[in-house]
């Protein structure tokens, strides 16, 4: 891990990592800190203002052409490139592997002039299952291999199969976990049983980084997944993100800006940054655009750093890649021009 | 070399992302830059005097735009009124589907008229993309609405007549929308000026009336500056005068409309407090001010200027909004991606700049983030003005830019306190996660307009317009519709009957021996009757009041200043905690007054008979009786509405007391006249300062007597007699009265609009004409409830 975290460093050689900080205050990676619940309870979340503002981030914020093309190719950086199907096989994950290696032709990479990003999605998301197909396949490159863990998508199976989960997926080479928070604890409030829930599951992961899915669909108030957000985040988190992708509803702006809202007063209050993964239906260009506009101007140009904020998405890149065909030779694309994941 | 995408990869600025401009230059191209008047259906040439107008942003020359002198009015003027019988005569549904034409032009042509808006005002293209033109639009179609429900929804009125409306440059096509719609929606015509830095979008809406087929002369769009403005305010053949800009000239207009009989609505300026209590949500509390104060460059009139913060959360508010500031882009107004656009004109600019530099030197904070600023072009930084106090001259004053004062709060009755410290009344914005909090200050701030949890939601349904300073009449609703018509039977001009003031040129002295002791052999003296009080009058004199014969039949007291000071003083001390009391308990107090006067009969209708006669004495006390009835019924029952804004929220139409009323009576029915307009003053919870027909002030005393023994709290009536003209000026002229009314002749109702001036207090007069005041479809109800109350539109957003 060590070495890859490294690697990915140089990568960016020329270009001095972002700092992470908010307001000029330098944040560190987030630890475990005590529950606080009077930070639970002084959540205060305002769901038609949070609406109304949501509304107006699409609408107040435009990037064109080459600025344009440069911020789609960041959200390829933040791409978790994500299969998560019950029909999903080895061939399947080899296949989303190559993608992720190749998010772009080469055509393309070299008329945008961008040989030297050596451009990857940010991870590849997949079953517990394939975690060692995607591991191998990936062999070589610094692209980190995520599973979803603890009884995905529901989290319902008993706590001690969901930590041993973590632990398999984490010896199998995955160095990211997404895990599932059990709702029923929030909408009951029982704080502590979330917080004990998703500490053990951040143990479970040892160094890998764990993401905890809040499941924010089925949460439905703003302020439910506003109070989950501090509950993960006080019991170590270092993402929280929104969706399965399996609930009715996924990620939305509101929620996102509810999240990244929480994520703020968090650092503020700590001095820890924590991270942001919006996931489910986020389809479009011009959704990943929506989407890096709220983390900029809400949080600040570290998280749009693959360390602080991924997409989990996988027919997104599709739309990408032809509107970066479309930057290059001014012809609007067709999705069979360009090589399925 | 990194290509250049690489660099971007890694600095991920937003970049310039600009509105093309092409297809309104184009316009503008094939107008040779240069606009002459549409009046009467066809453009005029520009020919003689003209103005240049120019882009904020860039300082570049737009176009040239004629000035309409008074001979150019006077032609718009004939235009309008020559159009009129024509305009009225359609049907509403006819006149329904122009506006529905309007709108649907509006939607069709909506980027070059935001781009063309943005390019003169100096807006961002946000804004009038997303904001200024679909309000426009909506409010077209809303109005097509009332055009076609006229008939049905406002029985009993008629059209104005020839409107005059004068519109401001911080919303320039809006601002035409929410004067012209309503105004032809009830059948009126139109001469409309708007403001000279911002002329072009409503001449694009004029080329749009024109396409749409609309009759020649209903709308007459023409240019200039505030003597065009002044052309149309003096002009003798118009019928009402519809104003949107500052007080200043609110005032200027009242004065110059005061011995006309012109309809005036004013909608004026403001220092629209922000309330933040401790529960609020903070961040989206944040999102209110960047809607509020960073919208339109600060250029609202209903900007939530002043923030008030509650203690305990105050440097918590500050750090956010401070991050917040650092993040808003200040640039090229064509910018997709801007969210502060330029300042209108250099004028503003200074001004602005000016205050703010008052602000510091009066010991304000000063904060601006360090965003990156355009090199040119009249834009101003977003400004935090902290350590203000309500005595600071930025606490006071509209700045009218981007500029947020903040001061402190420890408790809801101080922020209410605090928020009504001010000579405006426009809106305010109340933010609060707790409803009983939220509505209870929502009741007491005075603002036409209160948003909870939110900032700036405007709607065609919901009315807009405010309390005091802020000015009176509102835009939007059914509220708004009665700005731009008239009750059928008052278009009847019959002089009032009101009888030459009594000679009181050496007025007695105040003897209460002899008071007593004349005529009807009663043992009373008759006194001013003040905070529930029998009181002598400060003058110490009285005078001798006759019957129609010409026999003396008592004394009254003569009232002076000094006794209308006193008595303003006590309706203001009761008139809160008269509002507050419910509706029910007013009924009731109403009907123990009727029960009250029956038993009293026939004592009042012997007084009575002295001035007018036995058998109109016993009508007017039968009336009376049933008028008292009346309102104690309507008590209860002239409630508010619940508008439908296209948004998941509520907005309450309440209708509120005005405060404190002063009622000039008429002479013609002395009681019943008194009666008629004193009791739907309180029955809606004003308090009354009423200055009766002096030639009958004896009467008084039953009155008051009446009062005493019906529960009715001192100070909800007073009475002052004496010289109506002097008395009346006073209470004109009095900053703590709310609303002025007079039902003598036009000289009265001239002085007090000219009175009124002051503190911009509301003005009903019967224009000098008569009143049957035995006619109750003409002397009783709505029409009456109306002008007693003002309305107050509470948006409620929910939503979990």
């Amino acid at each position: 891990m060590a070495v890859k975290q490294e690697e990915l460093q140089k990568k960016s050689e020329g270009h001095a990592n972002v700092p992470v900080t908010l307001h000029g205050r330098e944040l560190v990676p987030n630890q475990r800190i005590p529950l606080n619940l009077d930070w639970v309870e002084e959540v205060r979340v305002n769901t038609s203002a949070v609406e109304r503002r949501a509304a107006t981030i699409p609408a107040r914020r435009s990037v064109k052409k080459d600025w344009q093309a440069a911020w789609l190719l960041r959200a390829i950086a933040c791409m978790d490139l994500t299969t998560l199907s019950g029909d999903d096989s080895a061939e399947r994950v080899k296949r989303l592997c190559a993608k992720a290696r190749r998010p772009l032709q080469d055509h393309l990479v070299k008329a945008l002039g961008i040989e030297e990003l050596h451009l990857t999605t940010g991870a590849v998301c997949v079953y517990h299952a394939f975690v060692e197909t995607a591991v191998k396949a990936l062999e070589g490159t610094n692209i980190p291999v995520a599973a979803v863990s603890t009884g995905f998508p529901a989290g319902l199976s008993p706590l001690a199969e969901r930590v041993e989960e973590i632990r398999r997926s984490v010896e199998a080479g995955a160095s990211e976990i997404d895990i599932v928070i059990t709702r029923a604890h929030v909408f009951n409030g029982e704080w502590n049983a979330l917080y004990d829930e998703v500490a053990a599951f951040k143990e479970a992961c040892g160094q890998a980084h764990m993401k905890a899915i809040l499941g924010t669909g089925d949460l439905l108030t703003l302020r439910n997944v506003a109070r989950a957000s501090w509950v993960a985040m006080m019991a170590g988190a270092d993402f929280i993100k929104t969706s399965t992708g399996k609930e009715a509803v996924n990620a939305t702006l509101p929620v996102s800006l509810v999240m990244v809202r929480a994520i703020r007063d968090y650092a503020e209050r700590t001095g820890m940054a924590v991270g942001f993964k919006p996931a489910g239906g986020i389809k479009t260009a011009k959704q990943a655009l929506d989407w890096m506009a709220t983390m900029k101007d809400e949080l600040g140009r570290p998280w749009l750093e693959p360390t602080l904020f991924r997409y989990g998405a996988s027919s997104m890149l599709g739309d990408i890649e032809r509107q970066l065909e479309h930057h290059v030779n001014g012809r609007y694309s067709a999705a069979y021009r360009h090589p399925i994941a | 070399m990194a290509s250049s995408i690489v660099e971007k990869f890694y600095s991920m600025e937003y970049g310039p992302a600009p509105e093309d401009a092409s297809e309104v230059n184009k316009w503008l191209d094939a107008h040779k830059r240069s606009f002459g008047h549409y009046i009467d259906g066809a453009w005029t040439q520009v020919s003689g005097s003209s103005f240049e107008t120019r882009n904020p942003a860039t300082g570049e020359v737009l176009a040239k735009i004629a000035t309409a002198d008074a001979s150019d009015v006077d032609r718009a003027v004939k235009a309008a009124r020559a159009a009129l019988p024509g305009w009225q005569a359609l049907t509403g549904h006819q006149r329904a589907r122009y506006l529905y034409a309007f709108a649907r032009q509006v939607q069709k042509h909506a980027r070059r008229l935001a781009v063309l808006e943005t390019l003169d005002n100096g807006k961002s293209i946000r804004e009038s993309r997303d904001i200024d033109i679909p309000l426009v639009a909506r409010h077209f179609y809303h109005h097509a609405g009332w055009a076609q429900l006229l008939d049905e929804e406002f029985p009993g009125y008629t059209s104005v007549g020839v409107v005059g409306q004068i519109i401001p440059w911080n919303f320039p096509l809006l601002m035409f929308a929410w004067k012209v719609a309503p105004a032809l929606a009830a059948g009126n015509t139109v001469v409309i000026k708007p403001a000279e830095f911002t002329p072009l979008s409503a001449l694009a809406l004029a080329e749009i009336a024109h396409e749409i087929g609309l009759p020649k002369g209903v709308l007459n769009v023409i240019n200039g500056d505030g003597k065009t403005g002044a052309a149309i305010v003096e002009h003798a053949d118009i019928d009402k005068i519809a104003f949107t800009g500052s007080t200043e000239v609110g005032r200027i207009i009242r004065k110059a409309t005061a011995k006309t009989s012109k309809k005036l609505s004013l909608e004026l300026g403001g220092k629209s407090p922000f309330i933040v209590f401790d529960d609020a949500d903070l961040d989206s509390a944040v999102e209110g001010l960047v809607d509020g104060i960073w919208f339109n460059q600060g250029q609202v009139c209903c900007a939530g200027s002043r923030l008030l913060v509650q203690e305990r959360v105050a440097e918590k508010l500050y750090d956010k909004i401070r991050a917040r500031m650092e993040t808003l882009r200040v640039g090229s107004p064509l910018d997709k991606a801007i969210d502060i656009g330029a300042i209108v004109d250099q004028v503003q600019y200074d001004r602005i700049k000016g205050l703010v530099e008052t602000g510091v030197k009066e010991g304000a904070t000063c904060w601006q983030p360090e965003v990156t600023m355009p090199e040119k072009g009249l834009f101003f930084k977003p400004t935090l003005l902290t350590n203000v106090h309500p005595s600071s001259t930025v606490a006071q004053e509209e700045i009218f830019g981007p500029v947020l004062v903040s001061m402190t709060f420890r408790t809801p009755a101080e922020a209410v306190e605090l928020a009504n410290n001010t000579t405006y009344g426009l809106a305010a914005c109340i933010w609060s996660e707790n409803i009983n909090v939220a509505l209870d200050v929502a009741a007491q701030v005075k603002a036409g307009v209160v948003w909870v949890n939110a900032t700036n939601l405007f709607d065609a349904a919901c009315g807009f317009g405010g309390y005091r300073e802020s000015g009176y009449g509102r835009e939007g609703g059914k509220e708004g519709m009665y700005e731009y018509l008239v009750p059928v039977h008052a278009e009847r001009k019959t002089a009032a009957k009101t009888l030459p003031e009594p000679v009181i040129d050496q007025p007695e002295g105040f003897d209460e021996e002899r008071s007593a002791a004349v005529e009807f052999g009663i043992d009373r003296t008759v006194k001013l009757y003040i905070g529930g009080k029998q009181a002598r009058p400060d003058s110490g004199y009285s005078y001798p009041v006759y019957d129609r014969d010409g026999q003396l039949v008592g004394e009254a007291p003569l009232g002076n200043r000094k006794d209308i000071r006193n008595a303003v003083e006590a309706a203001r001390n009761i008139s809160a905690k008269w509002a507050k009391t419910t509706a029910h308990g007013r009924a009731q107090i109403l009907y123990y007054i009727a029960e009250n006067m029956v038993q009293r009969r026939a004592e009042i209708v012997a007084k009575l008979a002295a001035f007018v006669g036995p058998e109109q004495a016993a009508i007017e006390l039968d009336y009376g009786v049933e008028r008292t009835f009346a309102y104690a019924a309507w008590a209860d029952k002239f409630e508010g509405s619940v508008h439908n804004p296209p948004m998941r929220m509520v907005t309450l139409a309440m209708k509120e007391a005005i405060g404190t009323v002063g009622i000039l009576c008429p002479d013609d029915a002395p009681l019943l006249g008194f009666l008629s307009l004193v009791l739907p003053a309180i029955a809606m919870g004003n308090a009354v300062v009423a200055v009766p027909s002096e030639r009958c002030a004896t009467l008084m005393s039953d009155l008051y007597q009446v009062f005493d023994t019906s529960d009715l709290p001192g100070g909800v009536v007073n009475i002052v007699a004496g010289k109506a003209s002097e008395l009346g000026k006073t209470l004109a002229e009095h900053d703590d009265i709310d609303a002025i009314w007079s039902f003598r002749d036009e000289a009265a109702s001239a002085m007090v609009k000219l009175g009124s001036i002051g503190n911009l207090k509301q003005v009903w007069t019967n224009e000098g004409r008569s009143i049957d005041w035995f006619d109750t479809t003409k002397a009783e109800g709505r029409y009456f409830l109306r002008h007693a109350t003002q309305i107050k539109n509470i948006w409620v957003p929910y939503g979990e």
